[in-house]
């Protein structure tokens, strides 16, 4: 019984144990060589009520956490290599008319159409993992099968992991601390390593660098993306990368989906931009709440995209010659 | 009819949620009710009114808003099976970040929002400690890393509930949290003989009568001293 034994053996044998006394009123430094059945009976029924600790439901949320730890733990990593979108309907009603779709991993996916379109229905339904049973009527299969439960209600293994525009950071941290949290909850076992990579990767995708000392809330726009981005891409146990945009400034966006890719990850883009829109491999239309159809991303059109590319990098060196406090004396 | 209690702190978007979330329901076909308690004002009734929704308002006034919630649900059960709703959901601040009106058998929810800083799941008390379901909202606004630290830390204080990560503004993830309201088995026609899963916060000193001079002879009844350390 986890409530017998002392909270220093507790420890030794489930050290993330550690988070959870923490986090609810238990300091387990002050009493290593007590039972949690002792440290409970040792405070008075006013003190319990005080501190809104009710000992048996305390213990039996205790055993759930170190359960759900050990599995999670224990788990050598099911690894998502496709997904599939099975048709549903529009909003009217009527059958979508594509067959299937099917996405690979390393692969990335636009998603084009107005705004109310369906594209947050079709993202909803992908972190659902829906089985005919949202709105739409879409299934999703994952590696071909359906999908495993843990997706829906797992706290820890999402499926989807967003990056958009509006996001900002809040905490008042430093880079190094930032991450580190972020590290801890997923129980990582080689930070240092792991945030090193992340710290580079990020700077390799910011237009100006910064240290793991800078406080994020200080970073400027493309440096928050940067960071951001690195981190879902090797941090978040998340397979598929939902984007809603990526603006054009401060950031290297083909480096960041490559990067995304290169993890591993299921890219899906909503845009608006031409340039990301054919930076993917396909592209779905959506229409009415419904896909209305997936187009390739022809040799054509890979053609214009590397002449808007160009546009695109004359617009950024104006930019930064303006940024610079240079006078302008022609598009180079 | 069934019913949920919907508790969070003010301002993390617990009306919102709950809007997008009862069109779901109204999908298939389920008549809900609101019963909205607050404190000293609120004009959420006339968004559930637009929407649509019967709904009845509660102000607590003078009164601890959840003592006031616990003297009132049966009643208010009561109303919800005359109107013959399917379901009646309970929204009440919980103001005191301690206080949890949640029911032993009665599905609950609590509502935080991913702003309030990743402290908060471990200053909340039962209200978030013994939900059983708990609705993460504003996660439009922050970077997935803080999403997932503030998921992790709320599954630490709170490894049994499900967590739901709902976006008020669009209603995403609120279709999904409407698929964990309603069951068939989980009716019920009265409240009474049930009890709260955690005991209130006691009150009852001078001031909870009225009182409002300071200082120490008029203070009588339950009374605590802070501890400001012993001076040198």
């Amino acid at each position: 019984m986890i409530d017998q034994m002392t909270i220093g053996t507790l420890l030794e044998k489930y050290p993330f144990a550690r988070t959870f006394l923490e986090n609810n009123g238990v300091d387990p430094d002050t009493s290593m060589d007590q039972s949690l059945h002792d440290f409970f009976s040792a405070i008075d029924e006013n003190t319990k009520e005080e501190m809104a600790i009710d000992p048996a439901h305390f213990i039996s949320r205790l055993n759930e956490y170190i359960s759900q730890m050990l599995s999670f733990l224990g788990e050598t990593g099911s690894t998502v290599e496709s997904l599939t979108i099975l048709p549903g309907h529009y909003k009217t009603g009527e059958d979508e008319r594509f067959s299937d779709l099917t996405i690979q991993k390393n692969e990335i996916i636009s998603i084009v159409g107005p705004t109310g379109s369906g594209k947050s229905r079709l993202l909803g339904d992908i972190e659902w993992a829906a089985r005919n049973d949202t709105p739409t009527g879409r299934t999703i299969l994952i590696n071909g099968q359906e999908p495993e439960k843990k997706w829906r209600y797992s706290s820890s293994e999402k499926l989807v992991a967003q990056l958009s525009q509006n996001m900002n950071f809040v905490m008042d941290l430093s880079v190094y601390e930032f991450l580190s949290l972020h590290a801890e909850s997923r129980l990582i076992t080689e930070k240092e390593s792991v945030l090193e990579r992340i710290l580079d990767q990020a700077n390799l995708l910011a237009g100006e660098s910064f240290s793991q000392d800078t406080p994020i809330t200080s970073l400027s726009g493309g440096q928050s993306r940067a960071l951001m981005i690195a981190d879902t891409a090797i941090l978040s146990k998340s397979p598929i990368i939902l984007i809603d945009e990526i603006e054009n400034a401060g950031i290297d966006r083909k480096k960041a989906l490559n990067l995304l890719v290169s993890e591993g990850k299921i890219v899906l883009m909503a845009t608006h931009d031409p340039i990301l829109a054919l930076m993917g491999d396909r592209r779905i239309v959506i229409k009415n709440g419904g896909i209305e159809t997936i187009l390739e991303t022809t040799d054509k059109e890979r053609e214009i995209l590397s002449q808007i590319e160009e546009m695109d990098r004359k617009i950024q060196s104006l930019r930064s010659r303006l940024r610079r406090g240079e006078t302008l004396t022609g598009i180079e | 009819m069934n019913l949920i209690t919907v508790s969070g702190p003010p301002s993390v978007g617990k009306t919102s949620v709950i809007l997008k979330t009862i069109e779901s329901l109204k999908n298939r076909g389920l008549k809900v009710g609101v019963v909205k308690f607050d404190c000293l004002y609120t004009d959420d009734d006339t968004l559930y009114e637009k929407a649509g929704i019967e709904v009845r308002k509660g102000l607590s006034g003078g009164l601890c808003p959840d003592h006031y919630f616990v003297s009132n649900i049966e009643e208010v059960v009561d109303w919800g099976i005359r109107n013959g709703f399917d379901l009646l959901v309970s929204e009440s601040a919980g103001l005191c970040n301690r206080c949890s009106p949640y029911i032993k058998g009665i599905n609950a929810v609590c509502v935080i929002d991913n702003l309030s800083g990743i402290g908060t799941p471990k200053k909340i008390g039962p209200m978030l400690k013994s939900a059983d379901i708990v609705v993460i909202t504003k996660g439009d606004i922050v970077s997935q890393a803080e999403r997932e630290v503030f998921a992790s830390r709320v599954h630490s204080v709170n490894p049994k509930a499900v967590i739901l990560h709902v976006n008020g503004l669009t209603g995403q993830g609120s279709f999904e949290l409407s698929t964990l309201l309603f069951s068939e088995k989980d009716h019920i026609t009265s409240l009474k003989g049930k009890t709260l899963r955690f005991s209130m916060p006691a009150a009852l000193c001078s001031y909870c009568l009225g009182e409002t001079r300071i200082g120490e002879s008029y203070q009588m009844g339950n009374v605590r001293k802070i501890d400001l350390g012993k001076e040198q």
